[in-house]
């Protein structure tokens, strides 16, 4: 790489990491780089557990032997790591834009359209918050719920200090440290995220939202997320806003790990609309994240449901390994690029106990000059008797300079297995268009509509508040994408 | 309310319309009677723009120039189309589109959207009518439906949307005489004095259940022959052919 490329870069990744961040806090933001003492001192400003500190180091030891994988369907140009803060610390209200008047009309119009309430837009909007705020004492009505049905739901920092025995029990139980190049990253530097245990058969009173939260809405671009659900409990978290929370990052390299227990249900559903980028590509997240669940009882149910219609690169795979008997797994997916965006996505199901089931929908939407790749494996270890595979890929094309593939993976060691795969690409067509403007619509709520249909397999597993903002977040998204 | 002057229409290099005139005034039926290929299909979606490719004449709807309007702007102003093959929306419900068309017509004439109490209520009204069972409506746009669901389909959208215009184009194909009946008596709920229709068919048959004022005869891309509901009594005694034989220019 080049001087000029370098500083290029380094601008890039940093520029609208600035963004909204004041001087007077510049002294609790790390200089950019990462190295040991980096760590060490991350791990120290967060009044770790030793455990916690050397297993960021062995992760840290590792990464630095990895090579940033090239094998997804994305170009972007090279990150440098060492232009990177890894510690800052979260905004003070002091910080935060005083009113709605200080944040960019822009957000302000799409939530509009969104109709999200007014306090909730100065939520997501990172607007200060004071104490007489509804939501405020909505979550803490929440807290009062979950406690008395001994849910633990926190921030992970808080769950490090509060209840470490299980997160060293469970963190990278799932996927290691040295699962790959951007896990690694996550697990040596990760600034917070979520933790959730739910006890030996409880039903998790409510749906667990981000929304609920508040003190980890700063969390910055590497977040952590545990779920652990014991024999015979049920947990439904949603995840991410259904608004575009503008990120200031942007590199954003999450890690997800879900565990269910025999009998235990995890339902997980994602509405992720990261800063996209402009309509030229400048800007935009990296959205690399790794999540995965492992089924480690008999009759384990884990579903992932994304909607993904932000960021500028996406590459995530939500994976389950069906280690026991009987266990279920499911991938429902609309991923939608439009302008430049690029997504690389899909699953991964990993049979390894007999009679395991798995489901993969995945609906691609392309426009603009996106492109939209579902990649997905499914793996029948030797073991597994019996094991079930159904997975549907559509791929739905708008205009001639968007591209959709799709890149699926079979590998069956078992001669019992049934695997089915579907796949079909198609474009909006004319007729369509034209039966739906004649009665009324406008061309675009006319896409709108049709796009909405072609995705509703995926619509309809989203708790239902949360389908009604991933439709209209659809019709943001794809507005200029026609005429 | 619809008048059309000197309408040409040609596409690559064949002439679909050849110098078309019609005046239809409100309240009134009128039927565009023709052979297949002599441009009946070409004629509805000029007027309601499906086609904007003219090479000659001009189309006002209640004094508005039609050719400077959008297809959904045309559809605000009272323009409905039913198709002679509706198009299949895969995952959309049937009962969505029709709301979201009523709220989109209803905006546009500054009326507040209905809520879904009073929507449902009226649909399950006009529905009977037409002997449609609730389950249509939850299943996606004319996917897997019958010829006979998707034309009753069309009317139904129509009785919701009230038009000012109707154009019917070859509704009548592919429906059994029970249906026939059922369609017309959809298509008659709605007359007035205020509303006219173009019915575009094949066959007089239709004719019988929803009676024109007036009749035309089109061949070749040109309106050869007019006249009262006789005509087409004519038509069916003597075919297109009589009318041919007897208007040499029409096939010049």
């Amino acid at each position: 790489m080049n001087q000029s490329t370098a500083t290029d870069i380094s601008g890039f990744v940093n520029r609208e990491y600035k963004e909204g961040f004041v001087t007077d806090i510049e002294s609790e933001t790390f200089p950019p780089g990462l190295d040991e003492d980096v760590i060490i001192a991350l791990s120290a400003k967060k009044n770790e557990p030793e455990f916690m500190r050397d297993w960021r180091l062995k992760a840290y030891a590792r990464w630095k032997k990895m090579t940033e994988p090239v094998w997804a369907h994305v170009n972007y140009t090279p990150i440098d790591y060492q232009s990177i803060s890894y510690y800052s610390a979260p905004k003070s209200d002091a910080d935060r834009p005083k009113s709605l008047d200080e944040v960019d009309p822009k957000l302000l119009e799409t939530y509009e359209k969104l109709g999200i309430p007014l306090s909730e837009q100065k939520m997501l909007a990172g607007v200060a918050v004071d104490a007489v705020f509804d939501s405020v004492s909505v979550a803490t009505t929440f807290k009062k719920t979950l406690a008395d049905a001994g849910v633990i739901f926190c921030s992970f920092s808080e769950a490090v200090q509060e209840h470490p025995e299980l997160v060293q029990k469970y963190l990278g139980s799932v996927v290691p440290s040295g699962d790959n190049y951007f896990a690694a990253l996550n697990s040596a530097v990760f600034s917070d995220g979520s933790f959730v245990y739910v006890p030996k058969g409880v039903r998790c009173p409510m749906e667990l939202s981000t929304y609920f939260r508040i003190n980890a809405m700063n969390t910055g671009q590497f977040e952590r997320t545990l779920i652990v659900a014991e024999e015979g409990s049920y947990v439904s978290y949603l995840e991410g806003c259904t608004a575009p929370m503008r990120d200031e990052n942007q590199l954003h390299a999450a890690v997800v790990e879900l565990i269910a227990f025999k009998d235990a249900e995890i339902k997980y559903s994602t509405v992720q609309n990261w800063y996209p980028g402009d309509e030229e590509g400048r800007g935009g997240i990296y959205n690399f994240v790794t999540k995965r669940g492992a089924c480690r009882g008999e009759n384990a149910k884990i579903s992932w449901t994304q909607v993904e219609t932000g960021s500028a690169i996406t590459w995530k795979y939500p994976s389950v390994m069906l280690e026991a008997d009987n266990s279920i797994g499911e991938f429902y997916s609309v991923a939608l690029t439009n302008n430049c965006q690029q997504a690389d996505t899909g699953t991964k199901m990993v049979h390894i106990g007999q009679n395991t089931s798995s489901t993969i929908i995945s609906k691609g939407v392309s426009a603009g000059r996106g492109q939209n790749s579902y990649r997905g494996l499914v793996r029948i270890l030797k073991g597994a008797e019996n094991a079930r595979n159904y997975s549907q890929c559509d791929s739905l094309l708008m205009g001639d300079r968007c591209g959709a593939h799709t890149f699926p993976y079979i590998e069956v060691k078992n001669p019992t297995a049934k695997v089915e795969h579907e796949a079909t690409t198609s474009r909006i067509s004319e007729d369509q268009m034209f039966y739906c403007r004649q009665r009324g619509l406008s061309e675009e709520d006319s896409v709108s509509m049709i796009v909405n249909g072609f995705c509703k397999e995926v619509f309809k597993e989203l708790p239902m508040e949360f389908a009604v903002e991933a439709q209209k977040l659809l019709g943001i998204s794809l507005e200029g994408a026609v005429g | 309310m619809l008048s059309i002057n000197d309408l040409c229409v040609q596409i690559e290099d064949k002439k679909i319309l050849d110098g078309i005139n019609l005046d239809v005034a409100a309240g009134e039926v009128h039927a565009v009677m023709g052979p297949n290929g002599s441009g009946k299909s070409t004629l509805a979606n000029v007027i309601t723009g499906k086609l904007d490719n003219l090479t000659q004449g001009r189309i006002t709807f209640n004094g508005m120039d039609l050719l400077d309007l959008d297809p959904e702007e045309r559809a605000r102003e009272g323009i409905f189309l039913a198709f002679q093959h509706p198009i299949e929306i895969p995952g959309v419900n049937n009962i969505y589109l029709i709301k979201a068309a009523v709220n989109a017509l209803r905006r546009h004439r500054g009326e507040s959207e209905l809520d879904a109490i009073d929507f449902l209520a009226i649909v399950r009204e006009k529905m009977k009518l037409l002997q449609i069972n609730e389950s249509f409506l939850y299943r996606s746009v004319n996917e897997g439906f019958s010829g006979g669901e998707k034309k009753r389909n069309e009317i139904l959208q129509m009785m919701m949307l009230e038009p000012k215009l109707t154009v019917l184009d070859e509704t009548d194909s592919g429906l059994d005489i029970d249906a026939l009946k059922i369609v017309s008596r959809g298509v008659n709920s709605l007359a007035d004095a205020g509303r006219s229709t173009v019915i575009i068919t094949h066959f007089p048959r239709i004719l019988e259940y929803i009676v024109p004022d007036h009749v035309h005869v089109l061949i070749g891309g040109r309106i050869v022959r007019s006249g009262g509901k006789d005509l087409a009594h004519e038509l069916e005694k003597y075919g297109y052919t009589w009318v041919i034989e007897d208007t040499p220019a029409a096939v010049a």
